[in-house]
């Protein structure tokens, strides 16, 4: 009897607090959905708010695709030679590199932004262009990929297979493309799913990067909440959620996949 | 198959990083089509050697390589022609059985009808067949090695570097791979360096063994000679059991018998020596009056087709006696025992003759 009551008590308290995360959530989805968010919902539901958000915001909304698929080009071409060095070199320094990549990932947004405009803001092609914001994005992603495939690469017993690799005659381009990428292969897709969702949500870094011009998801979002009806700030929400969530379910399932491996 | 090739290293030493001498400067030939099994306990520098000779590793500089009449020294392992076999199999866990073996041959960018047919052939050899299409994951250990085997002959190597691969496995399997081992290495007739802690491995599987100790070769033979004929109190001990008896003193009489706990022994070729060292299968359980030396059994440990008896003859430590396996001595047995002077041996005296009779019954 008395497990029981502690059972529904348990039981209660984690409904209550997955209520807690997830009405503001469903309200802000349903305020993008309703005609009138003050009337409520009886003054019924339309996706009119959803379709102004595309005609105002659907540049944003493309130059955030364009942003973190040439985010992830960068870091799977820097990460993965990267993660692979740090697994080769036994040296002292490859702890403190692997320390300094997550450098960016600890300090504020903001500070990195200042410190790009102070180096490269008098450049005012590259500094009006989204190759600026794009640096910024690779800065804050590429640690998540790195570990991703350093991770990996470290059960995957990279090593041995490359020795063995070797003696069966394979030169060194041979043994990284036939064995090292697609042992890693799992790191390597873990990695990317981490990074693309990074750069589709990142705020901090490009909000002080962007130009009227070169304005991300995100920062639209902040714009459009500072500035238009509540109705189209939610619709926005609504197409980000819409984004976002199948690549989270897809990290979640990536990890599985890695875990598997093991 | 390709005629086999010797190797040589001259004046081989292998420092690491911090100072320590994995490997002192090392001498040696291993002949053309003979297998050689580099035997020693861990740390003693046989995988270092190996690795020297594949080229995984480089020797300290002064050091050399050579295959046949060839320098290979400042060549990589994917140079050198070798194939190999790791304790731990090493095989690509993203291709299945078949593209494993056959990966050397597309780097040797065989034609396609040539790799099949090497592909039939070798998994016949090592008895993989029907199981090409199978994943490296979904194989017992034992199948897993005989993958690792087959990659490494495919591609007909010079020289062929067997790292512990037995090691893994469990006794049963262990004791049948080494017989297709064996077997496999005399019909393809490569030269062969077979690195093992296994000293049954090493008699079954070489020609020579190099007994290896600290980063230096302790003795180098045929497996027979490093068996009767041990260099040292060190590869006495590690290859089989031994026991050493103390000489407490030596009777001036002519046939020079030596006092040892527990009786005298007539050794005339181990005049001077502090120890006699003899293997537990060579002393034989007599009667008392007939026994050289006499002592109690404190233990007996039945091992199936023997027992060993541990008797005790007041010595530092009991004396080991192999003895038929269906008699019975219970502990504090008075027991005697036979040490023939064909069966004592001290590594710094030379050892008479072993008797073609006694080495058919031992």
């Amino acid at each position: 009897m008395k497990s029981r009551l502690r059972f529904t008590l348990q039981l209660s308290f984690t409904l209550l607090v997955c209520l807690f995360m997830i009405v503001p959530v469903a309200m802000s989805v349903m305020a993008g959905l309703t005609e009138n968010y003050f009337v409520g919902l009886e003054s019924g539901l339309t996706l009119r708010w959803v379709n102004e958000v595309w005609q105002l915001y659907a540049d944003t909304i493309w130059l955030s695709i364009k942003l973190a698929l040439a985010c992830l080009l960068i870091t799977i071409l820097i990460g993965v030679p990267a993660a692979y060095g740090l697994l080769r070199s036994r040296r002292r320094w490859a702890n403190a590199i692997e320390e300094l990549l997550l450098l960016p990932v600890a300090v504020p947004g903001l500070a990195t932004a200042l410190a790009l405009l102070l180096a490269y803001g008098s450049y005012r092609e590259f500094r009006g262009s989204w190759l600026f914001i794009l640096v910024g994005h690779v800065l804050f992603t590429l640690p998540f990929m790195v570990r991703a495939v350093l991770s990996v690469m470290q059960t995957a017993k990279l090593p041995q297979l490359e020795e063995a690799a070797a003696s069966l005659g394979a030169s060194f381009r041979q043994r990284f493309f036939g064995v090292v990428i697609p042992n890693c292969m799992s790191g390597i897709l873990a990695g990317a799913l981490m990074v693309v969702t990074l750069s589709i949500g990142e705020f901090n870094i490009t909000w002080m990067l962007h130009t009227p011009l070169t304005k991300t998801l995100p920062v639209g979002l902040a714009d459009s909440y500072a500035s238009m009806r509540l109705e189209i700030g939610s619709a926005y929400t609504l197409i980000f959620l819409v984004m976002v969530v199948p690549l989270l379910v897809a990290i979640q399932w990536a990890g599985r996949l890695t875990e598997q491996r093991r | 198959m390709s005629s086999s090739v010797s190797i040589t290293l001259n004046q081989c030493s292998r420092t690491f990083a911090g100072g320590n001498t994995a490997l002192q400067p090392l001498d040696l030939q291993v002949h053309a089509g003979e297998t050689l099994v580099l035997l020693g306990p861990s740390g003693c520098g046989k995988t270092t050697t190996l690795r020297i000779i594949s080229g995984l590793e480089s020797p300290d500089k002064g050091g050399q390589v050579q295959f046949g009449e060839r320098d290979v020294t400042a060549l990589p392992i994917e140079k050198r022609d070798v194939g190999m076999v790791f304790q731990n199999y090493a095989l690509f866990p993203n291709m299945s059985v078949a593209d494993n073996i056959a990966y050397g041959l597309k780097i040797q960018r065989l034609p396609r009808a040539e790799i099949a047919h090497r592909l039939d052939e070798v998994m016949r050899m090592v008895d993989l067949q029907g199981l090409g299409e199978r994943r490296i994951d979904a194989l017992s250990g034992g199948q897993k090695q005989r993958v690792a085997l087959a990659r490494a002959i495919a591609v007909r190597p010079k020289v062929l570097l067997f790292d512990e691969p037995l090691a893994a496995l469990d006794a049963k399997l262990r004791d049948r791979l080494r017989i297709e081992i064996g077997q496999l290495l005399r019909e393809l007739g490569t030269t062969a360096v077979y690195v093992t802690h296994d000293q049954d491995e090493a008699m079954a599987l070489g020609d020579r063994i190099a007994v290896m100790q600290a980063g230096r070769i302790a003795q180098l033979g045929s497996p027979q000679e490093i068996y009767h004929q041990p260099a040292n109190a060190f590869v006495a001990d590690f290859i089989g059991a031994v026991n050493c008896l103390d000489v407490i003193s030596t009777r001036a009489n002519a046939n020079g018998g030596l006092v040892v706990h527990g009786g005298e022994l007539r050794a005339s070729h181990l005049r001077g020596v502090s120890t006699v060292y003899c293997r537990p299968e060579d002393i034989q359980v007599v009667s008392v009056d007939q026994a050289d030396v006499t002592g109690k059994v404190v233990q007996s440990i039945f091992l199936g087709q023997t027992q060993r008896l541990m008797v005790d003859t007041g010595g530092a430590s009991p004396l080991q006696v192999e003895a038929p396996s269906r008699q019975r001595w219970p502990n504090g047995t008075a027991i005697g025992l036979a040490l023939p002077s064909s069966v004592l041996f001290h590594p710094d005296k030379p050892t008479p003759p072993v008797n073609a009779k006694e080495m058919a019954n031992g």
